[in-house]
């Protein structure tokens, strides 16, 4: 992490004079055997010649573009550049301003200590706080102790297949036409591109017909339309889930994306949140596995429209919705920022850099966690089993996880964040195809007490003489002791 | 005709796959198979599962046969460099699809066919290393594997024909085969794109002459337990066909109820037939009752036969004994004057030894020497034997293909589940262009999708026909499988008493014995004696 001083801007209770280096470390626990190190290299150093200039621009938002040529552009790193508490690049009543790649711009407010404590808030919300490692790390987490939220984002895989599916319920009343291809082609594809980086993505999508709610919605007299409360809406999906068709083809999970027409009959419809008001874009997520909207058909003017009424989607409206849910699954939501921040959109991308970084910490500290999770699983079995059979590959695949995985913790912790993610990606990788390995079923083997069944004809017999034997000597040691008080 | 019910839903689509390598989206063509067939690189894919057996001496030429149990089928792109790998990941993403056992297909039971399977769709090359065939001949067909099927219709089974598609009733019927065709087509006529097309085609035959006190009248809510009520919204075709073609002469035998939208005449497989043609997106037909119950009587009891078919085979296993056998093949051509040659395709499994030098063709007494033949030996537990040949079927003839095998013994593991059963020898494939009767006119045919068969063909004086043969149950010699727990229990017990008898002697003391209290009878006296109260003996 950079932060530089701006003229004017520099507190006047600094240690050492600028340049200087600075180490910050925190320690996160996440159980009582697991916890992780948060280390933040800081570099004081004050402003150059160009930067100085880039500063003097009269927004926030073109100082941050006329900045980002001048700036360290590797993954996690970040720039922080300190503003005299009386700069008018930020508006009044915002202390940090956000930019779309990797800097922010912080007022200096007065000492050291308040600028470290603020400095602090930004890396947190830029790079990673405790809870988003702890999401992350949410199957080692004890239950009590997780946020809502965790359980939500979408675990960490190597790909993900996006599935946009329109259900037309009622294809005789409504002939439903969406521009799928332009609209993906429009909004998705600059988002996935940005977030090739973290998986592999696939897009496709599909019409199902006849497809149904699980729910059937409540009449409601006074706005005469149909409703959907929030607590049914659990029971909502399971109908259409079938109807979805499953990823034969890869093992990579499903992120589902529907956008529901209702019936004729039971239209308009609305989603109703907990208090009763009506969800305002119409539309909900599940955690884990998608979003669900529900677009309603405007009514024919005249009754006497003929049946099937055309409806072209509007693209733009569904769309806006469905990323929305996209970042919400991959746990890229600003709920957490705090008031006087303010952030820059992202513009088209959909995606700011840090927000990209932000989600590559969380997975590359999961992809180790699922590696060490999967290899310790692996070495119970192999100790339960004792005649099991490593083939060399396997073996191999071993090896190679745990050097993956020892690379990606070294790298993680000299803040390479591209070299981390990418060996954690091989351990994760390397430690699957050993666990899966057809040759480690253990129903392959057979277990040592049914061998013992098999040789019960032959024990038992030649137990029943040793047993007597054994009852015998028992009963003369007894008479024996007894004997000498009878020859008495 | 014998009550037989056809029924086909076909369903069109276009895939693209043009702008992302990655993307694509389907319409109407389910998002299942599609994606199968573009991450495999499948170029054609023909699944047939079937239940039963087509007796084409009996029922006539088949709209589409396929043998009993499940058949395979797959030609891939050039694309593909390791098509086994391919074929194997195929067949197991299916059996997920379609809930059945295809994940049994391995190299034992898969062969690459030089002649009898040509692409249906558009190809540019058919180089034959690049299809795959199998069939599996154990396979039970059953609900499970229908309403998957169902499920890749675009309205499934809530509106249009396939609401007649009831589990229960499909089922209790002679002959149920299921089939899914995947191929390329020209997506219009200047063929400058092309469209995947996917035919699911449901045959079943129901035989209501034995199970109806010897009537033959049928109606669609005998059949199905359902009536018509309303089409598929998608559809751009829903039509119902009764064959109503007049016998001998005699017209007026048979009449169907309602009437219909209209008569079709037409020439399929070499027979002029003539259809009641019911169009389900017709307004007028819906317009008296709201439901469609189609109704066919015979005027009076007739006991007509159909008439023999120009091509139709028979297959039997020949011997005696678990060591030695033969397989007999008749294939008969009833044509009075012409002769047509056939493509046999025969498939055994790799644990009946064939020999080939004991191969014999005869045809009226003489020997038919085949202008083809491709033979494949089999590999133990690897491949099974391949054998195709082309034999010209002389006019009115009967031709017997005999072949003799030796029985393999099997590990003790190999044995399937209850192999006292048998073991299945999938069908042999018969493939012919069979010389009409009546001549054909080529513009009769691309008129439904009904007609317009999936195999092209080449001039209206010939049809080309693909016959499958009944499967064989071969008995192979069956060891006993409890008798290595026999042996464990014999040999453990005669060891444990031989070791009590010795350890009983090393470790027993002997003394002299003192005189006793009595034999039992004295004893037993003596406890009837207390209990009486008398002083014992």
């Amino acid at each position: 992490m950079a932060v530089v001083f701006g003229p004017g801007s520099v507190p006047g209770d600094l240690p050492r004079p600028l340049p200087f280096r600075d180490v910050q470390e925190m320690e996160i626990s996440v159980n009582l055997r697991t916890s992780v190190t948060s280390r933040y290299e800081m570099r004081f150093r004050s402003t150059t010649a160009q930067e100085e200039a880039a500063l003097a621009a009269a927004t926030a938002r073109e100082a941050d573009a006329a900045l980002h040529p001048l700036q360290n552009t590797a993954l996690g790193s970040l720039t922080m550049y300190v503003l005299p508490e009386t700069s008018s690049l930020l508006p009044q009543g915002t202390n940090v301003y956000v930019g779309k790649h990797r800097s922010a711009l912080v007022r200096a407010g007065g000492s050291l200590a308040a600028l470290q404590a603020r400095l602090r808030e930004v890396t947190q919300v830029m790079s990673f706080t405790a809870s988003s490692i702890a999401a992350a790390l949410s199957d080692r987490v004890p239950d009590g102790q997780l946020s809502p939220d965790a359980r939500r984002y979408l675990k960490s895989s190597l790909g993900y297949e996006i599935t946009f599916s329109l259900l037309n319920p009622d294809p005789k009343s409504h002939t439903v036409d969406w521009d799928i291809e332009g609209a993906v082609n429009r909004y998705v594809k600059p988002v996935l591109d940005k977030l090739s980086l973290v998986a592999n993505f696939s897009v496709d999508s599909q019409i199902l017909y006849y497809a149904v709610l699980g729910v059937t919605p409540r009449y409601d007299k006074e706005s005469s339309s149909f409703l959907l409360s929030a607590h049914s809406l659990p029971h909502v999906i399971n109908p259409v889930e079938a109807r979805l068709g499953s990823s034969a083809a890869s093992l990579y999970p499903v992120l589902n994306f529907l956008l529901y027409v209702p019936e004729h009959s039971h239209s308009p419809l609305y989603i109703q949140d907990k208090d009763g008001a009506p969800v305002s874009t119409n539309a909900f997520h599940s955690p884990r596995w998608g979003g669900i909207m529900v677009y309603n058909v405007e009514a024919p003017a005249s009754p006497q429209a003929s049946l099937p009424l055309h409806v072209d989607v509007d693209m733009a409206r569904v769309m806006e919705v469905f990323l929305a849910q996209l970042r919400l699954l991959f746990g890229l939501s600003q709920e957490e920022v705090p008031p006087e921040f303010l952030l820059e959109s992202p513009g088209n991308e959909g995606l700011a850099d840090w927000e990209l970084d932000h989600l590559l910490w969380a997975h590359t500290v999961e992809n180790i966690a699922t590696v060490s999770t999967t290899l310790t699983s692996l070495a119970q079995l192999l100790d339960k089993i004792g005649n099991i059979v490593i083939k060399d590959d396997v073996a191999s695949e071993v090896y190679r996880a745990v050097a993956s995985v020892q690379s990606a913790v070294t790298e993680l912790s000299l803040g390479h964040l591209h070299g981390a993610f990418q060996a954690s990606k091989e351990a994760v990788t390397s430690s699957e195809r050993a666990f899966f390995d057809p040759s480690l079923l253990h129903l392959l083997y057979f277990p040592d007490d049914q061998k013992f069944a098999i040789y019960i004809p032959l024990f038992l017999p030649m137990a029943v003489p040793i047993l007597l034997s054994l009852a015998k000597i028992v009963r003369e040691t007894r008479l024996r002791k007894k004997e000498p008080t009878k020859m008495d | 005709s014998r009550p037989r019910s056809s029924l086909r839903v076909l369903s069109d689509a276009q895939h693209s796959g043009l702008t992302l390598p990655t993307v694509s989206h389907y319409r109407l063509f389910p998002k299942a198979l599609g994606r199968l067939v573009a991450a495999l690189g499948v170029r054609e894919l023909h699944l047939a599962l079937t239940q039963g057996f087509w007796r084409t001496r009996y029922w006539g030429q088949p709209p589409l046969q396929a043998p009993a149990g499940a058949e395979l089928w797959v030609w891939f792109q050039p694309t593909v460099t390791d098509v086994d790998k391919a074929w194997k990941e195929l067949s197991n993403i299916l059996s997920g699809i379609f809930c059945a056992s295809l994940n049994f297909i391995d190299s034992t039971n898969t062969v690459i066919p030089t002649a009898s399977f040509k692409p249906l769709g558009l190809a540019n090359g058919t180089d034959h290393h690049l299809l795959r065939y199998a069939v599996l001949p154990r396979e039970v067909v059953c609900t499970e594997n229908l309403t998957p099927w169902k499920k890749l219709l675009p309205c499934g089974s809530k509106a249009g024909l396939a609401v007649l598609l009831k589990a229960e009733r499909l089922f209790h019927s002679s002959y149920h085969s299921q089939a899914v065709h995947i191929r390329p087509i020209c997506r219009d006529a200047s063929c400058l794109a092309v469209s995947w097309e996917l035919r699911q085609t449901l045959t079943v035959v129901f035989d209501f002459f034995s199970s109806g006190q010897g009537k033959k009248d049928w109606s669609l809510f005998k059949m199905f337990s359902r009536t018509l009520t309303d089409t598929c919204p998608l559809a751009s075709q829903s039509k119902v066909y009764v064959d109503i073609s007049p016998k001998n002469k005699e017209k007026e035998l048979l009449e169907v109820s309602p009437a219909p939208t209209s008569v079709h005449e037409a020439i399929v497989q070499g027979d002029k037939k003539t259809y009641a043609v019911y169009d389900l997106l017709s307004p007028s037909l819906f317009n008296t009752s709201r439901s469609l119950n189609v109704q066919l009587k015979w005027k009076r009891p007739q006991d007509t036969e159909m008439p023999i078919p120009t091509l139709h085979a028979q297959r039997y296993v020949g011997g005696y004994g678990l060591q030695t056998g033969e397989i007999c093949t008749l294939i008969y051509n009833t044509h009075p004057y012409r002769a047509f040659p056939v493509i046999l395709l025969e498939t055994v499994p790799w644990y009946l030894r064939l020999y080939v030098h004991t191969l014999t063709i005869i045809t009226k007494g003489k020997e038919n020497k085949p202008s083809y033949i491709h033979y494949q030996p089999a590999q133990d537990r690897r491949r099974p034997h391949l054998l195709e040949m082309l034999i010209q079927l002389p006019a009115n003839s009967v031709t017997k293909i005999t072949i003799q095998f030796e029985r393999a013994l099997l590990k003790w593991t190999e044995y399937p589940p209850d192999p006292n059963h048998g073991f299945y020898v999938g069908s042999s494939v018969l493939s012919a262009l069979v010389p009409s009767v009546t001549a054909m006119k080529d513009m009769d045919v691309e008129q439904s999708p009904l007609f317009a068969s999936l195999f092209p063909s080449s001039d209206g004086s010939s049809y080309f026909v693909r016959l499958y043969t009944e499967p064989l149950l071969v008995n192979l010699p069956t060891p006993d499988f409890s008798m290595p727990y026999n042996v464990i229990c014999l040999t453990c017990t005669v060891v444990a008493v031989c070791y009590g008898s010795f350890y009983n002697l090393l470790t027993r003391t002997f003394h002299v014995e003192e005189p006793s209290r009595g034999g039992l009878a004295k004893r037993l006296a003596n406890v009837i004696r207390k209990l009486r109260g008398v002083p014992p003996l």
